[in-house]
């Protein structure tokens, strides 16, 4: 099986405040899964998710962290959630 | 991407009711998201095509922007982008998979 990241890893809290700049309410945990720095896994909570897809919800969260997903952050295994209020 | 590649893209969308783009074929997964989506396939016996995007560059990076997705895998159903490894995981434990099966009139084994 190749490696699917063997690009230069992030670290949780960039992660995590890229997310925040685009998304101001979200409340994010962030799993490192490998222990790697490059295998993390995101659950996000954002009102901003209420009345759209998941497509629509993982999209906003890949805006967010501006492009790097797919290519420095290969392995980030998503989770979205609407806040209720 | 140029016409010549999303025009091959989307003519492999609409030649199965059910496309995988993935890293590898089914029997060899050559990476673990891609293996993930073929085992939740497999598991309900849907019948796909899996298309290995690291034989061509062209459809590697062309089909991320075809969808305006990052990464792969991409699932495909009647022509419909349906979501990468992490919505269509979702999905099967859901049984929402299953049940966007039985909506679209796919063959597929209902296991509860």
């Amino acid at each position: 099986m190749i490696n699917c990241n063997s690009i230069m890893p992030m670290e949780q809290k960039e992660i995590e405040n890229l997310i925040k700049i685009s998304i101001p309410d979200a409340e994010v945990t962030i799993t490192d899964l490998a222990g790697d720095n490059n295998h993390f896994s995101a659950h996000i909570t954002s009102s901003l998710f209420d009345g759209k897809t998941r497509i629509q919800q993982h999209k906003m969260v890949y805006d967010a962290l501006e492009g790097r997903m797919g290519g420095i952050l290969h392995a980030l295994s998503l989770k979205t959630t609407v806040k209720k209020d | 991407m140029n016409d010549h590649v999303s025009e091959s893209i989307q003519s492999t969308i609409d030649s199965s009711d059910v496309v995988l783009f993935m890293k590898g074929n089914r029997e060899m997964p050559q990476c673990g998201f891609s293996n993930a989506v073929v085992n939740a396939l497999s598991y309900l016996e849907v019948k796909f095509e899996d298309v290995d995007v690291l034989q061509s560059e062209e459809i590697r990076e062309g089909i991320k922007v075809f969808s305006d997705w990052p990464t792969i895998p991409q699932l495909y159903v009647k022509g419909e982008f349906i979501g990468g490894c992490d919505i269509v995981k979702e999905m099967f434990e859901t049984g929402e998979l299953s049940q966007l099966f039985t909506e679209k009139e796919i063959a597929h084994t209902k296991k509860d």
